[in-house]
């Protein structure tokens, strides 16, 4: 099949010889993708890396063929967010190419790329300028040897439909005749390259400013069966392997029946894996591997296995009774993160005080692909086929198992069955690696259902404490944030407390217009690999804030949109630590000068969620209305959701609104299936979602006692509004994720009365 | 175990097989690892999620949880047999909506709406929500694959593009 990634990978090996990058920068500079040195006008160029063949190579992301095909790079994974359906098509309208004479290939892991991890909602926000670059550069040489054939101007033409046009003279050459000639061609220096305006690129042009409706690129692929998954790569001669990982992190093998397992029909091997040691980063998590010829023997055999396990220290951990060292915790100062003025002394002399506590519980990934992972060992070199977010973690891991240099590994990404965070990590690459070395032999790992729930890097447990006092008017004068969980630097060895790292996602970066704020970071001990799952700590930050202020706001009789306005305060753009009371702002990677704290955008998407659902009319009809709103990855969003219940008490999302700005988008279409994805995802979390531990042990293992979201619990209608904007782009997979719980909570407040200050819901209510 | 030399016959998408294969290795396993047609997914192996919805004599079967053996001497219809070139009325009613998004629960998700079509031409909300409730979706393209399957009913009533044999395989 044509479409599937793997027919289409990049032919790396050999093309890179050369190169000469600095790696390791968390931005590389620009000649690293084969654009001239900055200032220099000396060229770097690559050979050919997008396309083979003769043509025009101008960097690893492009190359136009004598033909007129052009081929398109795409370096980020699409595990559902449209990645590919987005970033080239920037590419090609920034070139001035027919989108049909388009052809996508997927790039393999390689930091010749620049950042590829896809994670972070930073593919689009993170690479839009760097990418017009690379193809204005490939346009600029275009137009040069096409002005040239002409005998014209180059200031005089236009690269528009694969052709660089002349309008004074209506003469025009098609990029297929030019390829050779500018595979000739010097490139040009930087200053010689000028970006479209935007308003010439061609998806932005439509008449509601939100620009084109994109097709699907993957769509034909996805609709036939043909995309080719991680679970769906075959190799010559390849087993498939089945592990038995420890039960409890930290956990040892003692004993297992290897012969009861080899005695299962198509078991070829039985292989004890080494034991992991903390901190746990992608290590293997150990344990005893079944290889067979087929999946359902080394299932059977994996049955037959039998394994005796020796626990260990974290078999104490009981998530239930967890709550109480969170609770414990955030009963007593932790470390100040965030002051302005002086919060203890201003709630001394409150006239009122509000409090509440909040828990949010560990909750999953599952990701409907569980983790797999192809790998094929020669001699000192490696090949890896996996659905990995981040294919350069993967080849470092790969690398690392078999301690040969980087170089000696290729990562070939296919489609991701979804990732939502959980296959950023390279566990599951590094178990097939280690496998495929052992036995010389291609090995595919497949996940189970189980395993996928059972051995999460699961998204963290959090208590936080909320505390507000009011002046005998109602106006807030001091709002004391503590926040107690483990966090995911513990995988890594780091401390047991949130760093302020941590805490820029909905703690330090949110918009108080109060004049006394302390928000306090509290230690909290892991027990079970942690790790980041899509919109990660903002999932309960953006839960406790706004559930706080429909608190707020009942106890001053106030309307909860109101409240929440004045506690944002008015609009403007915060540029300073100082004004938010905070030593730094990660800021998810960008400067507070380039990305604000814009209250403005903020206040917009609740003026905006609230009118078009009636947030006036919000109780009625048996239905009631909640609000949420909270900026995240760079992007403002603000979710009502409309709650109903039924005659014998149960509650169901009806009708859900959102309302975004994300800046400049490219895919509208996707931006929108985002936004209601989001939905769905926020109501499993909020409504079902919880991963529980009893002794050490996960204790949901299927889908059985893990409820997720179902077609006949979706709304019926999720409305989404794009703000058109001409800001810079923000994030868009993971912002619409947060404001939709609290959402929820607060429209089940209104409808029932009974506040919810824990999730699920579905251990409070019938849902 | 067994090593039983007798082998199962089985047709998948009209082609006959010949399987030399443990009676009880789940179809689904069949499928892909056997016959190399991936298309079909592993999402549970409980029968929970549908991921690997095919169907049997027309009739929806998780394959997961579908014993080879109780497809002996059947017809197996599995995503890449839905039609040839992506024709069918629900794979039109799909790319028109742009439902998918990481696309791996999707041939499950038109497999199951496939035989609800064929029960059931112009299907009801209600029917679309009870045919389709053993089918998750962590995307979360539910809003838009119940808009698809109505579409896909009026695009197969129209009878454009479509020869109608495929509804009613």
């Amino acid at each position: 099949m044509s479409d599937s990634l793997l027919s289409r990978r990049v032919p790396r090996r050999g093309f890179l010889l050369g190169l000469q990058l600095a790696l390791g920068s968390a931005v590389l500079p620009l000649e690293a993708f084969g654009a001239p040195a900055a200032g220099t006008g000396k060229v770097k160029k690559l050979k050919r890396v997008a396309g083979s063949g003769p043509g025009f190579s101008p960097n690893v992301f492009l190359h136009l063929a004598a033909d007129g095909t052009l081929t398109v790079v795409c370096h980020r994974s699409e595990m559902g967010q449209g990645v590919r359906s987005s970033l080239p098509v920037l590419l090609a309208d920034e070139l001035g190419a027919d989108r049909s004479r388009m052809h996508i290939v997927q790039a393999d892991g390689d930091a010749v790329y620049g950042d590829q991890n896809t994670d972070g909602s930073s593919s689009v926000r993170g690479h839009y300028d760097q990418l017009r670059t690379l193809a204005a550069t490939a346009r600029t040489v275009l137009v040069r040897v096409g002005a040239r054939q002409l005998g014209v101007k180059p200031s005089e033409c236009s690269a528009q439909d694969h052709e660089v046009r002349h309008p004074p003279s209506g003469r025009k050459v098609s990029f297929a005749s030019l390829a050779l000639l500018a595979e000739k061609e010097p490139l040009p220096p930087p200053e010689q390259v000028q970006l479209r305006p935007h308003a010439e690129l061609r998806h932005r042009i439509s008449a509601d400013g939100l620009g084109e409706h994109l097709p699907l690129h993957d769509g034909p692929a996805y609709v036939m069966g043909k995309a080719v998954f991680g679970a769906d790569v075959r190799r010559p001669g390849m087993l498939t392997a089945v592990i038995a990982r420890p039960p409890v992190v930290g956990g040892q093998v003692l004993g297992f029946d290897e012969a009861a397992a080899r005695q299962v029909r198509g078991v070829r091997h039985v292989v004890a894996l080494p034991q992991p040691k903390a901190p746990y980063v992608f290590q293997p998590w150990g344990g005893v591997a079944v290889v067979a010829d087929d999946t359902w023997a080394a299932q059977r055999g994996r049955e037959a296995l039998n394994v005796r396990w020796e626990a260990g220290p974290n078999q104490s951990y009981d998530s239930n009774r967890y709550r109480e060292t969170l609770l414990s915790s955030v009963r007593a100062p932790g470390k100040a993160l965030r002051k302005v003025g002086d919060a203890e002394a201003a709630l001394a002399k409150a006239a009122r005080r509000i409090e509440a506590e909040y828990y949010v519980p560990h909750l999953p990934h599952a990701p409907m692909e569980p983790a797999v992972a192809v790998a094929e060992v020669h001699g000192n070199r490696c090949e890896v086929w996996a659905p990995t977010q981040n294919p350069q973690a993967a080849r470092k891991e790969a690398a690392r198992v078999l301690g040969v240099p980087e170089e000696n590994v290729d990562v070939h990404v296919t489609f991701l069955g979804g990732g939502f965070g959980r296959k950023s990590k390279a566990d599951f690459v590094a178990e097939a690696v280690w496998l495929a070395r052992e036995l010389k032999v291609p090995v595919r790992v497949q996940w189970t259902r189980e395993d996928d729930l059972q051995h999460d890097y699961y998204n963290t447990v959090s208590q936080q404490r909320m505390v507000a006092g009011l002046d005998g008017n109602g106006k807030l004068l001091a709002w004391h944030q503590r926040s107690a969980f483990p966090p995911i630097g513990t995988v890594f060895g780091g401390e047991p407390r949130p760093s302020e790292g941590d805490f820029q996602q909905g703690v330090l970066d949110v918009a108080l217009d109060v004049p006394n704020v302390l928000c306090e970071a509290c230690e909290a001990p892991a027990h079970v690999r942690i790790g980041w799952l899509r919109s990660v700590y903002n999932i309960f930050h953006a839960f406790s804030t706004n559930c706080f202020i429909d608190e707020i706001a009942t106890a001053r009789g106030a309307d909860c949109r109101d409240v929440m306005l004045e506690v944002l305060g008015p609009a403007r753009k915060i540029t300073s630590t100082a004004e938010l009371g905070v030593e730094q702002l990660r800021n998810y990677g960008a400067s507070l000068d380039e990305h604000p704290v814009d209250v403005g955008r903020l206040r917009k998407v609740i003026e905006r969620v609230t009118e078009l659902s009636s947030w006036s009319t919000r109780a009625r009809d048996g239905r009631a209305l909640g609000l949420a709103a909270h900026r995240s990855f760079l992007s403002y969003v603000a979710v009502v959701v409309s709650v109903v219940q039924a005659p014998n008490g149960k509650l169901r999302v009806d009708e859900a609104w959102v309302a975004l700005d994300a800046g400049r988008i490219i895919n509208r279409d996707r931006v929108r299936a985002q936004m209601e994805g989001s939905v769905i995802f926020g109501m499993s979390l909020a409504l079902y979602g919880s991963m529980t531990m009893t002794a050490g042990v996960t204790d949901q293992k299927n889908f059985r006692d893990l409820r997720l979201v179902r077609m006949a619990d979706a709304p019926r209608a999720i409305h989404v509004d794009i703000q058109q904007s001409s800001e810079l782009s923000g994030g868009v997979g993971e912002p619409g994720v947060p404001p939709v719980a609290p959402a929820i909570a607060n429209a089940v407040f209104a409808r029932t009365g009974q506040r919810v200050r824990e999730l699920p819901l579905s251990t409070l209510f019938t849902v | 175990m067994s090593d039983s030399t007798a082998k199962l016959s089985i047709r998948v998408n009209g082609v006959p097989h010949q399987l030399d294969v443990d009676p009880d290795m789940p179809l689904l396993w069949v499928l892909r690892d056997v016959l190399g047609l991936t298309g079909t997914k592993y999402g549970c192996g409980q029968a929970l999620c549908g991921a690997c919805t095919v169907h049997v004599d027309g009739q929806v079967v998780r394959s997961c949880c579908t014993p080879v053996r109780r497809a002996e001497g059947r017809e197996v219809l599995t995503i890449e047999g839905l039609s040839e070139d992506g024709s069918h009325p629900l794979q039109r009613a799909w790319l028109e909506l742009g439902v998918p998004q990481c696309g791996f629960c999707q041939a499950g998700q038109i497999m199951t709406a496939a035989a609800l079509l064929r029960k059931h031409p112009r299907p009801s909300l209600e029917q679309v929500e009870q045919s389709m409730a053993g089918n998750l979706c962590r995307c979360g393209t539910y809003t838009r694959i119940r808009a698809a399957v109505q579409r896909a009913a009026a695009l197969a009533a129209e009878g454009s593009g479509n020869n109608g044999s495929k509804v009613s395989s």
